[in-house]
């Protein structure tokens, strides 16, 4: 990081300014992550010292009960307020499968896509993008009304097919706008350099440019994944019961009906995070390249 | 192949590259306009039709057309639209203006940052993990009457109990979905932001500092108008998941109590689920659309400019 490190040359003047803004900035991401930890702290907390008056701050103990009640397994406690068994590992399965499956096609279709955009020069280009941008900001909401008619009609409805395409179609667009900017930070003279060479144009594509987007593609995988994962407006119309409901749906439906119990569904809330937490670990700096890249070319 | 054959070749390959080039770009567009057509572009072909129709939930069997009744209704018969709509709009001002300012605050502050400059970076990610429903979840457990954080610190600081019903008092509960709205996407304005600042040249700042310019001086002059391409790549990043608020505002409060907290999106579920009213709801989701649509080509517009005009005078 180059860059950085020029910029810390340029800041580190004054010792007393610089604690000062190290002192703001921490207090501000106080601010921001405390709220995430707790939440993941409160899921293994014992259940009495939740709802204790006066409040309890510091626990005296830790207990994985809910996790355990959960996954439908004897606790001393016996099961929270629930009314049955929630079935987990149905949404889990349901939420992994159409989050990765739509993933792999939103990159497909997207990569393609990007790369048009970034390496060709045709009528209606400008008008296309912002086509498939608008289509991208058609609210979730608006967009649920004649889907959950649609797919009622066509037997989509609560199946993970129908949920599938509705997030390849959802998650193109923006995965073609970050693809472009990859895209555009390859060096055209090699695509030249290859077609000199008597490359096609696909072949070029395959053999020179694709290879070099792949950390990109990655990055922008990340983000579809992530959306497929968090979307709600439209998976709780598409989706009905356990053979196609995902995590978010179910984590309204369980809040809803049962708000006594805050610490099963912490736990729930953190079994929702722990797959978006590792993916976004991988590749956050690709990401921030991505989003980047292109408006620096400006 | 001797060199002798590739140079006879040559000129019929030529050919064959560029017959086969001029279609490339739309056969490589292809699956991503088909599959957008299919699942968005035909929808809400078929709702802008059923939005002129009285079609309802309840007998799906009766349609009629009924031109533009539904607007009408909604636009001049219907007190809660209008209240809705701004209080949408309010919300929307607020949680974008906000989220920028803080968001160029952390970004200043995390670019200066001496120790731990990752793991902040890192830490900061952490709300763009949240699914916005999980949000939701979170600030309505917080702002809890009973159990809520909220309520348990004012405890522990007065020494005495309180149960302060958050999420049910008038402005209180616009401000907590407010406050759950930037919560959730600041930390995305901080990062893009973050990157464009330390992607700055340096220049003019070493030569500002010679001219003896303070600090102000630099980050007005200097800071906030290179930085421009980043603010229009985030804020138009932003404006395709504005109606993401939908999901917080449906698991903190439901739009309630008593349409109090009601945003256009939740009014939207509203008509069509919960009143059955379909037609109607149709009609009140073409509103969220074209609202969503003016943000975006406002935002979009800039970055197409700074994008492809640039790109293409090189």
């Amino acid at each position: 990081m180059n860059r950085t490190d020029i910029h810390k040359r340029r800041f580190r003047r004054d010792r007393w300014k610089n604690t000062i803004n190290d002192l703001l900035l921490w207090l501000v991401l106080f601010f921001f992550f405390i709220p995430a930890l707790w939440i993941i702290l409160t899921s293994i907390r014992i259940r009495n010292e939740i709802n204790a008056y006066p409040p309890v701050w510091i626990p005296s103990g830790f207990s994985f009960d809910s996790y355990k009640i959960l996954f439908g397994m004897p606790t001393p406690e016996g099961a929270f307020g629930l009314g049955g068994s929630i079935p987990v590992i149905d949404y889990a399965r349901n939420s992994i499968v159409i989050a990765l499956v739509s993933t792999l096609f939103a990159l497909i279709f997207g990569t393609l896509a990007g790369y048009v955009f970034s390496r060709f020069r045709f009528r209606g280009k400008n008008g296309i993008f912002l086509t498939m941008m608008l289509a991208r900001a058609v609210p979730g909401i608006a967009l649920s009304l004649p889907l959950f008619i649609m797919y009622a009609r066509t037997g989509l409805s609560d199946t993970l097919p129908g949920m599938i395409i509705t997030y390849v179609a959802l998650n193109v667009p923006f995965t073609a706008w970050l693809m472009d900017g990859f895209f555009r930070a390859i060096p055209q003279e090699l695509d030249e350099a290859a077609r000199i060479d008597g490359c096609s144009a696909w072949t070029a594509f395959l053999r020179i440019d694709l290879p070099l987007a792949l950390p990109g593609a990655a990055a922008s995988g990340i983000f579809a994944f992530l959306t497929s994962w968090n979307e709600f407006a439209l998976a709780n119309v598409i989706t009905r019961t356990p053979t196609s409901r995902t995590f978010p749906p179910a984590l309204f439906e369980f809040t809803g009906q049962f708000v006594s119990d805050w610490r099963g569904m912490t736990a729930m809330s953190v079994l929702m995070l722990i797959p978006a937490v590792i993916f976004v670990a991988l590749v956050q700096r690709q990401l921030m390249e991505g989003l980047t890249s292109g408006a620096t070319k400006g | 192949m001797t060199v002798q054959t590739l140079r006879q070749n040559a000129p019929r390959k030529q050919r064959r590259i560029q017959l086969t080039e001029r279609h490339l770009p739309l056969a490589l567009l292809l699956p991503s306009i088909l599959i957008i057509l299919l699942i968005v572009g035909f929808p809400m072909l078929y709702s802008l039709y059923l939005s002129f129709t009285n079609f309802n939930l309840t007998s799906p069997g009766s349609i009629e057309f009924i031109g533009l009744r539904n607007y009408v209704t909604l636009l001049t018969k219907d007190p809660l639209f209008w209240k809705a709509f701004g209080r949408t709009v309010l919300f929307i001002s607020l949680a974008v203006n906000i989220e920028f300012l803080i968001g160029l605050g952390i970004a200043q502050l995390m670019a200066r940052a001496i120790r731990g400059q990752s793991l902040a970076r890192t830490l900061m990610m952490m709300p763009m993990m949240f699914a916005p429903i999980l949000v939701g979840f979170q600030f309505k457990w917080f702002f809890n009457a009973q159990v809520g954080l909220v309520n348990n610190i004012l405890y522990s600081l007065t020494g005495e109990p309180h149960f302060i019903p958050w999420l049910i008092d008038t402005p209180m509960g616009f401000i907590a979905i407010l406050i759950a709205e930037i919560w959730m996407s600041t930390p995305f304005m901080a990062i893009i932001l973050e990157a464009g600042i330390l992607s700055l040249p340096q220049e003019p700042f070493e030569a500002a500092e010679v001219d003896g310019a303070s600090g102000w001086q630099k980050f007005r002059h200097l800071t906030l108008p290179m930085l421009m391409p980043f603010v229009y790549t985030a804020m138009a990043i932003r404006s395709l998941d504005i109606a993401r608020a939908y999901d917080i505002v449906s698991i903190m409060t439901g739009g309630g109590p008593g349409n109090r907290t009601e945003l256009i999106w939740t009014y939207v579920n509203r008509l069509a689920f919960t009143g059955k009213q379909f037609a109607l709801g149709s009609a009140m989701s073409y509103i969220t659309v074209i609202l969503s649509f003016l943000f975006t080509y406002m935002f979009f517009r800039n970055v197409l400019k700074s994008r492809w005009e640039g790109a293409m005078g090189e």
